[in-house]
């Protein structure tokens, strides 16, 4: 009996550590990964745009600006408590003027502060490691020329245990993968949307269904999802829920007009304004994209 | 005589009640004829996007009717279509957020930027396409700001 407990306690304590050693944050990209890019600035507004930066870390009464205050501020209610946008302006005391180009790109991509501490994916990092390491070096440069706001971040409100932010690093293991989800033969146009969408437009974040766990179901992939920031629904754009042309989805994603003239709503009127930054030909991307998407007829179980 | 005072004190509840009905609709008469409302300015928006985005050819007289009617329904009054219990929370149908009740100022503001849009409209609509087309961003973005505050998704 007492080698049974002994025995059990070995397994626990092997789990343990097992799951420490897991969750342990991967080390922080090396400025060497850096080496030989050089930063276009330009572009980078434009990443920065289809990225979304502004919609989550503006102050939440700001104006729609191109280029805004990213003093954070703005609340995120969920199933695992409340998060808090933190300031991330370019000021070196409140903000992370201070972080080098690697810090803030490993952060952006791979959940991971600098002083190795995971971050809560309520920040896309799942969806943003997908995107090219040119673009985030052209997206930092530009982010470098945003004002600097000195207002302290306000700590999450996130309960036990979903306060160890170590248990992230288990979570990252499970729902934090570098492929697409739409795979095969993409012409250069489904592939560059394909790249908007899962990448830096992050749009399966608010589209698409999640587990118990908040991982994104990627067997749901854009199917519609319950609104995260309060009543209602984020509809279906999967062939099966959405049947506009490609040149209306474009449209929409340029002046906000649906085909029947209504106009984008809620978050996605946000969203709009970041799309409407875009090129046509990168428009028109993103539409040929949710057309090879699989269809999924709505309503989708969440 | 405590007949008679019950008798008119139902008689008072009565006329009370059908004056309460005359002044605020009843949650559901309300939504539907806000659903009505918004229905006659997206018709107009249907007359004029399609010229602004080239899917139809520029008609100045159409295009004039559309932003005259549009400027017609935003001096409407419709301050009575909002009754207590017609929010999205409460009336199943509904997508009318609680906001709209909570901070009616702003509400305010933007439906007089909608006024603003169509008065607009109204002075560009007849000169020509690019006229149009300009004022259409205008419209649009005052139909939008509405609908990101104070619209429920799907």
């Amino acid at each position: 009996m007492g080698k049974l407990r002994n025995g059990l306690a070995l397994l626990v304590a092997l789990g343990a550590g097992g799951s420490w050693v897991l969750s342990a944050p991967a080390a922080p990209l090396p400025d060497s990964a850096l080496a030989g890019l050089t930063p276009d600035v330009t572009h980078g507004a434009t990443v920065f745009a289809i990225a979304g930066c502004a919609s989550c870390h503006a102050a939440p009464d700001a104006a729609y600006s191109l280029t805004p205050v990213l003093s954070g501020g703005e609340k995120f209610v969920s199933d695992f408590g409340t998060f808090i946008a933190p300031n991330i302006s370019p000021d070196p005391i409140q903000g992370i003027g201070g972080w080098s180009d690697a810090q803030i790109i490993s952060a952006a991509q791979h959940g991971v502060t600098p002083d190795g501490s995971h971050l809560y994916p309520a920040f896309p990092y799942a969806s943003y490691n997908k995107a090219s390491l040119q673009d985030m070096v052209d997206l930092v440069a530009f982010w470098r020329s945003l004002p600097a706001s000195d207002s302290p971040s306000q700590p999450h409100q996130v309960g036990f245990p979903f306060s160890i932010r170590r248990a992230v690093g288990m979570w990252k293991l499970l729902f934090d993968p570098s492929d697409f989800v739409v795979q095969g033969d993409l012409t250069p146009d489904q592939t560059r949307g394909r790249y908007l969408v899962e990448a830096l437009g992050h749009c399966a974040e608010c589209h698409t269904p999640r587990n118990v766990l908040g991982g994104l179901s990627r067997d749901a992939w854009l199917a519609g999802a319950p609104n995260p920031s309060g009543d209602g629904r984020i509809p279906n754009i999967t062939p099966g829920g959405l049947t506009w042309t490609e040149a209306q989805i474009a449209e929409y994603l340029k002046s906000g007009f649906t085909p029947e003239f209504d106009t984008a709503g809620g978050a996605m009127a946000e969203v709009v304004k970041n799309t409407g930054q875009l090129s046509d030909a990168d428009r028109a991307a993103i539409a040929a994209y949710l057309k090879i998407v699989p269809a999924i007829v709505s309503p989708a179980t969440p | 005589m405590n007949r008679m005072t019950k008798i008119l004190s139902v008689s008072l509840v009565a006329i009370a009640g059908f004056a309460a009905a005359q002044t605020a609709m009843e949650p559901m008469a309300a939504h539907e004829a806000r659903i009505a409302f918004m229905k006659q300015m997206g018709a107009q928006m249907a007359i004029l996007g399609p010229m602004a985005q080239g899917g139809v050819p520029y008609d100045a007289v159409a295009a004039q009717a559309a932003a005259d009617k549009l400027v017609e329904l935003s001096a409407t009054d419709i301050g009575n279509m909002w009754p207590a219990g017609s929010d999205s929370v409460t009336l199943a149908g509904s997508r009318a957020l609680p906001a709209i009740w909570t901070d009616s100022a702003g509400v305010m503001t933007k439906w007089t930027a909608m006024g603003a849009g169509a008065t607009a409209m109204q002075a560009a609509a007849g000169v020509d396409l690019v006229s149009l087309q300009t004022a259409m961003g205008g419209l649009g973005g005052a139909c939008g700001s509405c609908h990101e505050s104070y619209r429920k998704p799907e």
